[in-house]
């Protein structure tokens, strides 16, 4: 046991909890509007989420290809978003998108130039003309982290912690006063008094057994937001990434590394024979690449299902058409990584089938990124309403910048109008029980209940859903609850990931649980959410789906979609 | 007929005593070193604690340990279907397993506690 002069107490206005684009603008822009910030983060500061792992593009109007405006990239967002966009938040996206792009190009990310100077754009699927910046195909993620590192890692006002695992937010009458868990590396709980808080955890693609995200993305913000009184909405929307890669088993590389590669070259998708098939899903290519997440994830998994899928259970991938010395300068370097894997592009197709990629649910938020709950903010690809029912690529980046900026100046004025500390250390006293738990449990393997728990979501709450599936998953997901009992397994230790993975899945189950209860009540299909028994969009389901948590029980209820006039953004 | 990857794993937490664990990995061609220690965790030995994040992408280059005595990424390293000897790095502080402090000094809770609690 640890015991409990071992805690260590800290104060700070604004606690931000998550390092990836969106918590590191938060902080700065926090910090920079006077506030004393802590910057915490399960892993390393930069290094985890989903920001390092984004491969190309960053979508934004700065019509430096075309003329371009912030409303042409409004009607596209809403238009992939199936009509459960919010256009307030969607607005804010593409309106302050073109200035958070500017402010990382003079922190000198490095944004890819043309030859006049100007920044080049590139088409994406359901863009109407080429608004997606860059790095480099496959290293944008890494350059806006590592610029945000740096910029953040200057600010005095902030103080970075890294490897610190939280647990829960403490709240009193007045709202989320601070925060509780335990320092990863040597195991001593914590806990954070905060005038103001701000989740930016990312999103919760790691309840899917085959996903494109970092391990420590499986609805930590989620579970926090809920088990404190806020509000989660669209949940059973989780986007599947239509090509990420398959097989040959491929090391060292990102799985949704064809994506900038398929824009650039056109590869070719093919099913068992050989021949192209997004056209018989009422999705004409032609020879370009355009076709939506949703409808492309929708006619590989159809394929599949036919009986006409690759040999491990995808689509091939093709590039043969290319002649070898284009498909050189278009990948570079990263032809002699595919050679290390054993793959000739020039000689073979690869496997790619969807992949879970993003959630466009999450926490709900109002414009200045507050939730329900007094004194809490969200930013990032944890908060709901922007990306509706699918979301248009390229808009994650630009939705983390703009969201996080806003979450952090709000939090700041809202600590700004806190007098002392409202902190109530016997308020923090049932969490720091939990953190401090050790229930021997010699015969439960976390690691092992993750996995199912990944299985449970891939194989019926995938892209795919049906009641039966639902319902069998609900089933499986409170008999792994039950396994896992209440109480964490042995404590103490210094990195004691046998602890850190017990806790993921006391979240994780209960954020599973809201996505597969949202799906199942959605008896309809639209966008990242099909129902094999409810095929087609219904019109009575153009609403948004909020769940909360009372008590033990999910509660869940229905609100209109704040909706952007057509003439408005046509 | 089906291979193993044996892989020879030094265990311990900072300060304490240490041990070398063996671990029999059913072995696949193309797997890294890492998917062969998720397998451990998942299926023989849920305790055994390494660093990760980005799993497969080498972004987050947090799975640096020593592998065979060459320093190198767990997530880039194939499995072999034989003996294999995993230590953590040694010129970083150790924390537990194959987990060593590899954060800046400035990115820690105990730089964070001098400077708030002066």
């Amino acid at each position: 046991m640890t015991s409990p002069t071992d805690l260590v107490h800290l104060e700070t206005d604004v606690l931000v909890i998550g390092a990836g684009a969106a918590g590191m603008v938060a902080a700065l822009s926090a910090a920079d509007a006077g506030a004393d910030v802590i910057l915490a983060d399960r892993s390393l500061i930069g290094r985890s989420g989903a920001t390092i792992m984004a491969q190309m593009t960053v979508a934004v109007a700065l019509g430096s290809e075309t003329p371009d405006d912030w409303h042409y990239h409004l009607a596209d967002t809403i238009t992939a978003g199936r009509g459960l966009c919010d256009a307030d938040l969607a607005t804010l996206v593409c309106e302050q998108g073109p200035a958070a792009i500017k402010q990382l190009d003079e922190w000198k990310v490095g944004w890819a130039r043309k030859p006049d100077g100007s920044i080049k754009q590139t088409h994406a699927p359901g863009h109407d003309r080429p608004r997606c910046v860059y790095v480099d195909f496959l290293s944008t993620g890494p350059a806006v982290a590592k610029t945000l590192r740096g910029r953040v890692l200057r600010h005095d006002r902030v103080t970075r912690i890294g490897d610190l695992y939280f647990t829960d937010l403490v709240t009193s009458d007045d709202g989320v006063i601070g925060a509780t868990g335990f320092s990863v590396s040597d195991g001593r709980p914590i806990s954070i008094a905060a005038k103001t808080t701000i989740l930016a955890t990312g999103g919760l693609t790691k309840l899917y057994r085959r996903n494109s995200a970092s391990a420590n993305m499986g609805g930590d913000g989620h579970a926090l937001a809920l088990r404190a009184g806020a509000e989660l909405m669209d949940m059973e929307f989780v986007q599947f990434f239509p090509i990420g890669h398959l097989a040959p088993r491929l090391v060292g590389m990102d799985p949704i590394m064809w994506d900038p590669f398929r824009y650039k070259l056109g590869g070719k998708l093919l099913n068992s024979e050989m021949r192209e098939f997004l056209n018989d899903y009422g999705s004409d290519e032609g020879g370009r690449y355009i076709v939506t997440r949703d409808k492309a994830t929708h006619a590989i998994l159809k394929e599949v299902q036919a009986g006409r899928g690759s040999p491990a259970g995808g689509a091939y991938l093709s590039f043969q058409h290319i002649p070898e010395a284009q498909l050189r300068e278009a990948f570079g370097p990263v032809i002699d990584k595919l050679a290390a894997n054993g793959i000739d592009l020039g000689k073979m197709p690869v496997e790619v089938a969807p992949i879970a990629h993003y959630h466009m649910g999450g926490v709900r938020i109002d414009t200045a990124m507050q939730t329900r709950l007094p004194n809490l903010y969200a930013a990032g690809e944890l908060v709901a309403g922007a990306n509706g029912a699918n979301r248009l690529s390229g808009n994650a980046i630009t939705e983390a910048l703009v969201f996080g900026r806003i979450a952090g100046e709000s939090a700041a004025a809202r600590a700004r109008e806190i007098a002392g500390s409202s902190w109530q250390q016997q308020l923090a006293e049932p969490h720091l029980a939990l953190v401090n738990a050790s229930q021997p449990h010699p015969d439960l393997n976390p690691a092992e209940l993750i996995a199912q728990l990944q299985d449970v979501m891939a194989d019926d709450v995938g892209p795919f859903r049906t009641q039966e599936g639902l319902e069998r998953a609900l089933e499986r997901l409170a008999a792994l609850r039950q396994q896992i009992g209440t109480l964490p397994p042995e404590n103490g230790g210094h990195f004691n990931l046998e602890r850190v993975d017990w806790f993921d899945l006391r979240s994780m189950l209960l954020v599973a649980e809201t996505v597969a209860r949202a799906a199942l009540l959605r008896q309809e299909s639209r966008g990242a959410h099909q129902r094999d028994d409810f095929p087609g969009l219904d019109d009575g389901w153009l609403l948004h789906q909020t769940v909360t948590l009372r008590g033990d029980d999910l509660s869940f209820s229905r609100v209109p979609v704040r909706a952007a006039a057509v003439s408005e953004v046509a | 007929m089906s291979e193993t990857a044996s892989l020879l794993v030094r265990r311990g937490d900072a300060g304490g005593p240490k041990s070398l664990s063996r671990y029999e990995v059913p072995y696949r061609d193309g797997q890294s070193v890492l998917d062969g220690l998720r397998y451990v965790r998942a299926h023989l030995d849920p305790t055994l604690s390494i660093r990760y994040s980005c799993i497969n992408a080498n972004t987050c280059k947090e799975c640096m340990i020593v592998i065979d005595g060459k320093i190198d990424y767990a997530c880039t390293v194939r499995l072999q279907p034989r003996e294999m000897v995993l230590e953590p790095l040694g010129n970083k502080p150790h924390l537990r397993d194959l987990v060593t402090e590899i954060a800046p000094p400035d990115e820690r809770l105990a730089t964070a506690i001098k400077k708030r609690q002066g």
